[in-house]
This record gives C-alpha cells, sequence and structure tokens, in this order.
C-alpha cells in the first residue's frame, strides 16, 4: 500500500515536472520573439545568508546556490543564450575566515570535477567551459581539475559558461597591461594601444555582457566585469542566490528587451 | 505533385497565425511590464513628495558624512539638459554632499564645465587632491569633478605605457616577470601621474532610461553602489534623498 502511494507520488512529480518544463518551453518561445541578450552575467551573492535564513549548516548555502546555478544555466541555454559568465569566487573571498575558504575550494573541485561526467549539462549543452582569473591563487588539485575542464570541452562551440575564480577585476586589467607590455617587449615595438589590452583581457573570449544579474538586493559590482559592463543593463532583484528562479531571468530579459534599441543606437554612435 | 501545394499553403497559413498568436503574447507580456512600470513609479513618485515635504520621519535626516564621494552619471541625451544638472548640483549642495563627479561618455559636460561652475555658487572644481583630507575652507562648497569615457579606458592605456617605460629602464627586462611594476598600486600610481581621479565613489546615481554604469572609469568601481534614479527630466528631491538615505544604512563586507 505504502509502495503503491509512493509510486503515485512519484508519477505526480513527473506529470508536474513535464508539465513545467513544457510551460517554461513555451514561455521561452514567446520571449524569442523579441531579441535575446547574448551573454548573461551572474554575482552569485546570498549564499551565506540563505544557509543562516533557512538554519542551515554552514556550507549548505552553497550547496543550495550550486542547485540554483545548474537551473539558471539549463534556462539560460534552453533560451538560446550563448554565453553566461558567474562570479564564482572573488580573490577578496580569500580573506574569509580559513575553514570556510578550505570548505568553498573542496566544494569548488567537487562540482568542477562533476562537469566531466557525461550526464553533467556540459554534455547536455555542448558547453565549452572557461575559467577565468588569477589560477595560480588556487590550489594544485583545483587548478589542475579546472584545467582539466578547459580542455576537455575546448571543441565543444555551441555555448559558453566562463567560471570566474580567484577572479577580480582590477587583477584581470593588470594583467592584461601586464601581458601587452611583455608582448610589446617581444616584439621590439614601443607602446601599447587599447587593442592590446583589450585582446589580452581573459574575459576577451566572449563579448561584453548584455545583462548583469546581481542577486541578494546589493547594487554594487563589487570588482566584477567592471571594464565590460559599460553598455550592460544591471539587475539587483531581492532573492537571495539559492532563492533565484525562472521569474527573475524572464523579468531581466523583457526589460532588457525594452532597451535593446537604446543600446543598439548608443552603440552605433560609439562606432 | 498538385496535392502538395495545397497542403503547403495551409502550413504556411497555420505558421503565419502561429507566429502572429507568438507575437500577440509576446506584445501582451511587454503590456504588463509596462503597466508594473507606470505603477510603480506613481507609488514612487508619492513617496517622493512625501519626502520633499517631511511628512516621513526617517528621510528627515541624513548622515551625510558617510557620503565621501559621488558619482552622477548622465546619459548622453540628458547630459545636454545643462540647467538641468545645474538644478541637481543645487540640490546636492544642499543636502551637504561635498564631492560629486559627473560623468558622460562624450564629456558633453566638460566642454560646460566653466559655465556650470558659475551656475552652482560655491562650487569649485574638484583638483587631485591625493590621500589628504579636504581642507575646512571648503566645508560650504561643492567640489565637481567632470568626467568622460577618455578617463576610462584610454587613460588605463597612458597608464600602461607609463609601466612599460619604467619596465624597460630594469637592467633586463626580457628576464624580468615585472612582478614589482606591473601591480595594483602600481597601476593605480601611473593612472595619477597621468592626472585622474583614483578615488572610488561610494555611490553612483544613474540619470537616465536605463540602470547601467555607461562605461564609468571601471578602475574606480569597485565596491560603488549603482543607484537608478530614472529620467533627470522629472527628477525629484524626495527620490535624491531617498537614494542617499539607503545608502547611508548598506554596509558591505569586502568579500569577506
Amino acid at each position: 500500500m505504502v509502495d503503491q502511494i509512493r509510486h503515485m507520488c512519484v508519477g505526480i512529480n513527473q506529470i508536474l515536472e513535464q508539465i513545467h518544463g513544457f510551460s517554461r518551453r513555451c514561455l521561452f518561445r514567446v520571449i524569442s520573439m523579441g531579441p535575446l541578450p547574448i551573454h548573461l552575467a551572474f554575482i552569485m551573492d546570498g549564499n551565506r545568508r540563505y544557509a543562516k535564513k533557512q538554519d542551515l549548516e554552514d556550507g549548505s548555502g552553497h550547496k543550495a546556490g550550486f542547485s540554483a546555478l545548474m537551473s539558471m544555466l539549463q534556462y539560460c541555454y534552453e533560451l538560446g543564450i550563448k554565453y553566461v559568465t558567474v562570479y564564482a569566487f572573488s580573490i577578496d573571498n580569500f580573506r574569509r575566515k580559513p575553514e570556510e575558504v578550505r570548505s568553498l575550494m573542496d566544494l569548488m573541485l567537487e562540482k568542477i570535477k562533476s562537469l566531466l561526467d557525461k550526464e553533467s549539462i556540459v554534455h547536455e549543452y555542448g558547453i565549452r567551459v572557461y575559467f577565468i582569473g588569477n589560477l595560480a591563487l588556487l590550489s594544485d588539485q583545483v587548478r589542475a581539475a579546472a584545467e582539466e575542464v578547459m580542455q576537455a570541452t575546448a571543441e565543444n562551440s555551441r555555448v559558453g559558461l566562463l567560471v570566474c575564480v580567484a577572479y577580480n577585476s582590477t587583477d584581470e586589467i593588470v594583467q592584461a597591461v601586464k601581458k601587452s607590455c611583455v608582448t610589446k617587449l617581444d616584439r621590439d615595438m614601443e607602446t601599447i594601444q587599447l587593442v592590446d589590452i583589450e585582446e589580452n583581457m581573459q574575459m576577451s573570449v566572449a563579448p561584453d555582457p548584455d545583462i548583469l544579474i546581481r542577486s541578494s538586493g546589493e547594487t554594487r559590482l563589487s570588482n566584477f566585469l567592471l571594464w565590460q559592463t559599460g553598455s550592460s543593463q544591471l539587475f539587483s532583484p531581492d532573492a537571495l542566490w539559492p532563492e533565484i528562479g525562472l521569474r527573475h531571468l524572464v523579468w531581466a530579459i523583457l526589460n532588457f528587451q525594452k532597451s535593446h534599441s537604446y543600446f543598439e543606437k548608443k552603440k552605433k554612435k560609439q562606432m | 505533385m498538385d496535392s502538395n501545394e495545397p497542403m503547403l499553403l495551409l502550413s504556411s497559413r497555420i505558421g503565419q497565425i502561429g507566429d502572429l498568436g507568438l507575437d500577440l503574447l509576446w506584445r501582451f507580456l511587454h503590456i504588463v511590464v509596462s503597466l508594473f512600470h507606470i505603477v510603480s513609479g506613481i507609488f514612487e513618485a508619492i513617496q517622493s513628495y512625501a519626502i520633499s515635504l517631511g511628512l516621513i520621519q526617517k528621510y528627515s535626516s541624513v548622515d551625510i558624512e558617510k557620503l565621501r564621494c559621488l558619482a552622477v552619471v548622465l546619459d548622453i541625451e540628458v547630459a545636454r539638459d545643462v540647467a538641468k544638472v545645474v538644478e541637481l548640483l543645487q540640490w546636492l549642495k544642499t543636502i551637504g554632499v561635498k564631492q560629486v563627479g559627473l560623468f558622460d561618455s562624450q564629456g558633453l559636460l566638460k566642454k560646460s564645465k566653466d559655465m556650470i561652475l558659475e551656475m552652482v555658487p560655491g562650487s569649485t572644481l574638484l583638483q587631485e587632491t591625493g590621500e589628504k583630507d579636504i581642507s575646512p575652507d571648503r566645508k560650504e562648497g561643492i567640489a565637481i569633478e567632470f568626467i568622460s569615457s577618455s578617463d576610462n579606458k584610454e587613460a588605463v592605456v597612458k597608464a600602461a605605457n607609463i609601466l612599460l617605460k619604467r619596465h624597460l629602464k630594469t637592467s633586463h627586462p626580457e628576464k624580468d616577470e615585472g612582478n614589482n611594476v606591473f601591480t595594483e598600486s602600481h597601476l593605480n600610481e601611473a593612472l595619477r601621474v597621468v592626472g585622474e581621479n583614483v578615488h572610488v565613489p561610494d555611490l553612483m546615481l544613474v540619470y537616465g532610461p536605463v540602470r547601467s554604469h555607461l562605461g564609468f572609469p571601471a578602475w574606480r568601481l569597485r565596491y560603488t553602489e549603482i543607484v537608478h534614479m530614472g529620467s533627470l527630466k522629472y527628477m525629484r528631491y524626495g527620490s535624491l534623498l531617498k537614494a542617499i538615505h539607503k545608502f547611508t544604512g548598506v554596509r558591505q563586507n569586502y568579500g569577506v
């Protein structure tokens, strides 16, 4: 009897999921009648506050955050967004308590390795994964795992996932300046041009983001993509990152569509 | 062959009707979004007038000392309305803001800076003040800085060339990895040498149709709270006060 009820619940769950998926695809079909962003960026803020709010143990907030990230990636790639960038770990975050940093690194290692699984989202959507940041600051294990994933997905070309880890914008700018200078030395040329710095920016693998969403209602960029967001529309929904959902994404895209002609006009004037 | 044509025509018509249906649904979604913005705009306007009239207690005093540096980003169309910009600056002065950076991407305000400084009593052009505190003589006035896109990426290029020259002067530039020349503090200093103000604004108010920093100098944006104020033409004193008050309540972790 109990088994029958359990089977019935699983069945109902599956039907609800199918209905949910079908409704979502219909909604995406409607939204696609307007211009869609090519590149979306997320600042995944609020995992710790979520854990505190839900009275969970330390670290559970980040796990919940990872699930939210997987859902958002699924929605983005289903909708046809080509690039998604996420701020996973800032250079400033190294200043947190050592136990917290260690637990975050362990979680990151586990999740990076899981990207290589056959059933992972990487294979489902043909994602090319980039790890952007000062990877030398990471432990050997995490760095090796990241490099392995980048190599394994190098042939994928459908969509891109840029994971910013041990990253901040000012460090990215300095590294780009350094690489530009070293290149100039090699070629015996004396002045750096803007195009040299732009091509040496780690984020140059993708176009500038159209939309940047920071969860938990904070209105600052916290040293994320400062160079690349001159033409990005910024959103700060109040939801904490693990609470972020389809409605926040849809809201951002509908507002992007309203301002699309404004940004197009601005880009034309700059050319 | 003949029987295929009506079928093709029929499926094409069905496709067209389907697309029309989707288009109507899409427009309906956008009408809902627009209605939401109109309604929230009305509520915001009412609240703003209430704040201006002093009816809401919590906005009657603002801890302005927390706001050391304010940035105001203006869309190009908005920046042409110099009279409104002057009015905004006068409001900021009344609230007690001491230092404001005005940014528009094409430098239109830079061209009008003399006129603006003349029209705002007690205003001075902000010079690079280094790390020292602002002198007590400027207690009553407002220091204004004019910023444009040339202070963003082009300034970093100039600063990069200064660092390159410095690196070339080291005894073995080809062998030296440059860890003594290419650091954040060195780039910061090189930007100062180029004539840029490197102070990070605490708060940025964006006047324009969209919430975007519109290319404000990236090097200075790290921890700046970015708030969208809407159109400059319909700006309200109450909304300005509310934005500044909300900022004074923000607590940053700086990543820790």
